[in-house]
């Protein structure tokens, strides 16, 4: 039905394009003896003529007027165009005049014209041949719903080639009809169909006003309208929800899945894995620093180079602590605790001591930055990233843990340390290899966090409360389990935020974790078996 | 029973107490009736650092009862003095009454800035110096009371205890930030004039709070005391020691918790609340995570489950960080982590635990020796023996 009706409008804009093409050289003519005047009131007339024409040629001369430009001879009525340099163009023809014209005056413009060339430029833009710049006068067109540039429309929709951009211009049209004061009922009710296809927040605030003072049946249009693009943009605003919820939860599962190794399977409550986090940002910072001076060509390969870096160091640096401090604390959660709140510290100063206490720098390479469009959501590769990297790093993990000899022995050890020590697994080894693990993961979320976080010393402090709320929330010793419960707080904190803000939101995930920890002390993916008492 | 368990006090407690009394006696004095050139006289400034160190003891003391005697480790404690401190700092609020920038009789200067109309429900009767008082300890005994009574049930222990009271002070840490909460957002309240009509800042008021700091913390004490050594605190020794053949033996374990961890609150409440006078500002950074951990690392440097301990470990530790800051602030972090990670590792009893063994330990082995010239022969002790 819309197809048809809108079939039927087309076909009524070509014959009368058709019909006015012979006479376009005679209304040029017209038009510029027209604009050749003092009157202000004849002028902007003039202008909406040449727009009419959709002449290149008028378009050169209002180009002109515009940079005032455009000067006339009240003699004998002929318009020229004045060349920065002082030559002379004749705007009529295009070429140098026999003589040089005498008493030239420029044409004047007031607000009121001036108003008028934007508008005729921006509908004789719609004849351009260039594609892009077509597509953006029918946007603005759309935006200004300007009636007066209904017969340009008219006249760009019966030539334009490209699908998308008619589609657009016609749009724009139904628009321009919207805001014409004399539009009939039905003329109205079709152009709503018309401009309904959109379906954006700029479409129903035109419909808006139709909503508020129409007659009966183009409010009723306006209100089905309406509603359906309300519905569709609620739709379209939880799938966003969603999305920044996924990709806030990818945050969140880079941050804890490394905890999820040390607190999780080896049982150590490591305050310092927020510093382990730093480490691995700092080393990105470090990495783009030596590129930028020495190979600025390699700079968008920084992260891809940081990424092993920054495991070897955060790695290296875990290892290190669990050989000094942790192995001679096994066994009792609680000092484990103090003693890497107390790492925690020295680490922090320490980089507070070597790069300084402000906000480091880290850039972002090419291909993550911009954004694209997705069915009305625009992605920016920044967040898709960040999704792509936190499910391969987990990817990566699981397999690590369940594919190599490597998580066998350490799967084995956190089972049953005895059994396994029995059967030749040097478990000393094997547990400082897993807190490396856990924390060279750490230092990888850090190259990650370093692209949407400031890199400063306390970067690791802000991650360290929500890592352990999700490893908690999703069950200790269960990589599945941290990431059910990464995506869902990163979802359940971005629905919270529209009506509860963002700071509000988040005390409230919180306290919902801590009633939740009451329900099941153990979280969401319990280990079963007899291991009730620690 | 305080009289009573001052009687029965061991020569630690009765050293705390006499230490304690001279202090209490030998500050003001000092301050007072020493004139300001000379070489005996204790400078305000100094009479205020005390009285904080004293407030800090008095929190030390707090999470020992509940660390040291029934095994939860709360990283929860520094809320519960902020919410002390922020009772009290809410009855100095309205005692500014007009003498604020905006002269406003009733709302303080923040509720003005922020185009508050009336007192929000929150603040009513906080003129009063009683109704702030009980306040003091009834919002940090309460939530203490509310939060525990929902842990314990559910058997949340350990570990994890120890994170949701890290989650706990970090969504009030949160919440007091926001300017809506009507507690002056991130600036906190400052600014005091009077505490009962007294000017704050002047020099008897000052020491007054030093001396009621001192009474608190002997108090605070003695609760503690009291509790510990009766028959309540053994069931607490036990339920640290063996918290599932404590419950098995018939005892309601959460309901000795709850009643440990909330009296500590609201003692923690109270410390908060002469600590705000003394330092004349409480903003929401005192809910700060690192706050709460760092009191649980003065308790670990005394001796954790000794109460005198955990009040020397105090002061000693913010005697140090005063001095390191001032004389190497790059430092002072660096010596804290060192301190956190080498007292787990080589001084797990903690100060006076570690000395009182060692003096055990020696007298042992003079009984051993005179036994032995005796010819009875050597008994040997098995070390580390508690």
């Amino acid at each position: 039905m819309r197809i048809a009706r809108l079939l039927a409008a087309l076909l009524g804009l070509a014959l009368a394009s058709v019909a006015s093409a012979p006479s376009r050289a005679a209304d040029l003519d017209a038009a510029f003896a027209r604009i050749a005047t003092e009157n202000f009131g004849e002028i902007e007339a003039a202008i909406g003529d040449l727009a009419a024409t959709g002449d290149p040629k008028a378009a050169a001369a209002l180009q002109a007027l515009t940079d005032s430009r455009l000067v006339y001879a009240p003699a004998d009525k002929g318009v020229f165009i004045k060349a920065p340099d002082g030559k002379f163009t004749d705007a009529r023809t295009g070429a140098a005049p026999a003589a040089e014209p005498f008493g030239t005056k420029p044409v004047r413009v007031n607000n009121r014209v001036r108003r008028a060339l934007e508008a005729a430029l921006g509908s004789l833009t719609l004849l351009s041949p260039d594609p892009a710049k077509r597509l953006a006068a029918a946007e603005a067109v759309l935006k200004s719903r300007d009636s007066a540039a209904i017969p340009a429309l008219d006249a760009a929709i019966a030539k334009e080639t490209d699908a998308r951009i008619k589609k657009t211009m016609v749009q724009a049209r139904a628009a321009a009809v919207l805001g014409k004061a004399d539009a009939t009922d039905a003329e109205k009710v079709s152009a709503i169909d018309v401009v309904a296809e959109r379906g954006d927040q700029d479409t129903l605030s035109l419909l808006a006003n139709l909503r508020a003072n129409g007659t009966p049946i183009v409010k009723m249009a306006a209100e089905t309208a309406a509603g359906a693009i309300e519905r569709r943009l609620a739709v379209l605003s939880s799938v966003q929800n969603v999305w920044y919820g996924l990709s806030l939860g990818s945050v969140l599962l880079l941050a804890a899945i490394g905890l999820a190794i040390t607190f999780g399977v080896m049982g150590i409550i490591n305050m310092a894995h927020g510093e382990m986090v730093m480490l691995g940002a700092y080393t990105t910072f470090v990495v783009q620093e030596i590129l930028r001076t020495k190979y600025p060509a390699l700079f968008d390969w920084s992260l891809a180079m940081a990424i092993p870096l920054a495991f070897l160091v955060a790695g290296g640096v875990g290892v290190l602590i669990e050989r000094s401090v942790i192995r001679f604390l096994y066994g009792r959660p609680l000092e484990t605790l103090l003693a890497t709140w107390g790492v925690s510290l020295i680490l922090q100063q320490a980089v507070r001591s070597w790069f300084g206490a402000n906000n480091r720098e880290v850039g972002a390479p090419a291909f993550m930055s911009g954004s694209f469009d997705f069915m009305g959501l625009a992605i920016t590769y920044g967040r898709l990233w960040i999704v792509v990297f936190g499910a391969l790093v987990f990817a990566a993990l699981l397999f690590v843990l369940k594919a190599t000899s490597f998580g066998l022995k350490m799967r084995a050890v956190t089972q049953n340390r005895r059994m396994a020590s029995c059967m030749g697994i040097r478990t000393p080894w094997v547990d400082s290899l897993t807190f490396g693990l856990g924390s060279g993961i750490a230092g990888i979320a850090g190259v990650a966090l370093s692209q949407i976080d400031n890199v400063s010393p306390n970067l690791g402090q802000s991650y360290i409360v929500d890592s352990f709320m999700v490893v908690v929330f999703g069950g200790v010793g269960n990589l599945w389990g941290t990431l059910v419960a990464a995506m869902t707080l990163g979802i359940a904190n971005k629905f919270l935020e529209p009506f509860a803000g963002a700071v509000l939101g988040k005390i409230l995930l919180l306290i919902f974790i801590i009633l939740f920890i009451q329900k099941r002390p153990r979280g969401l993916f319990a280990l079963k078996g007899r291991a009730v008492e620690a | 029973m305080i009289l009573r368990t001052i009687i029965d006090l061991d020569w630690r407690g009765r050293v705390f107490l006499l230490v304690l009394a001279a202090v209490a006696v030998l500050v003001p004095l000092l301050n007072l009736a020493v004139p300001a050139g000379s070489a005996f006289n204790v400078p305000t400034y100094l009479v205020s650092l005390l009285g904080k160190y004293l407030c800090y003891a008095l929190l030390a003391i707090a999470l020992d009862l509940v660390w040291g005697y029934c095994g939860i480790l709360s990283l929860g404690h520094g809320a519960f003095f902020a919410l002390g401190g922020y009772a009290m700092g809410m009855y100095l609020m309205r005692q500014i009454g007009p003498r604020g920038v905006y002269a406003n009789p009733v709302l303080p200067d923040f509720m003005v800035f922020l185009n508050m109309k009336e007192l929000p429900i929150t603040w009513w009767g906080f003129g009063h110096f009683p109704y702030a008082m009980l306040m003091v300890l009834v919002v940090p005994g309460l939530l203490a009371f509310v939060f525990g009574w929902f842990a314990f049930r559910s058997r949340v222990t350990g570990v994890y205890l120890s994170i949701i009271t890290q989650a706990m002070t970090y969504a009030l840490l949160l919440a007091f930030f926001r300017n809506d909460m009507g507690f002056g957002g991130n600036n906190g309240l400052t600014d005091f004039k009077d505490i009962l009509g007294f000017n704050i800042q002047a020099q008897s008021t000052r020491v007054a709070l030093f001396v009621a700091s001192v009474v608190a913390l002997a108090l605070g004490y003695l609760i503690a005391r009291a509790m510990v050594t009766s028959a309540y605190g053994k069931v607490l020794i036990a339920i640290r020691d063996a918290e599932s053949r404590a419950r098995f033996m018939g005892y309601r374990v959460e309901r000795y918790k709850l009643v440990a961890f909330t009296v500590s609150a609201c003692m923690a409440g109270v410390a908060g609340a002469l600590y705000v006078p003394q330092v004349g500002i409480i903003n929401p950074s005192e809910f700060a995570a690192a706050n709460s951990i760092e009191a649980v690392i003065w308790v670990a440097v005394g001796g954790r489950g000794t109460l005198v301990g955990a009040a020397l470990g105090a002061v000693l530790v913010n005697w140090a960080k005063t001095w390191l800051t001032g004389a190497f602030p790059e430092v002072w972090v660096f010596g804290l982590g060192a301190l956190f990670v080498l007292v787990t590792l080589f001084l797990p009893k903690g100060i006076i635990r570690t000395l009182s063994e060692w003096s055990a330990r020696r007298s042992d082995q003079r009984a051993a020796s005179a036994a032995a010239e005796a010819g009875i022969g050597a008994v040997q002790q098995p070390a580390g023996a508690e």
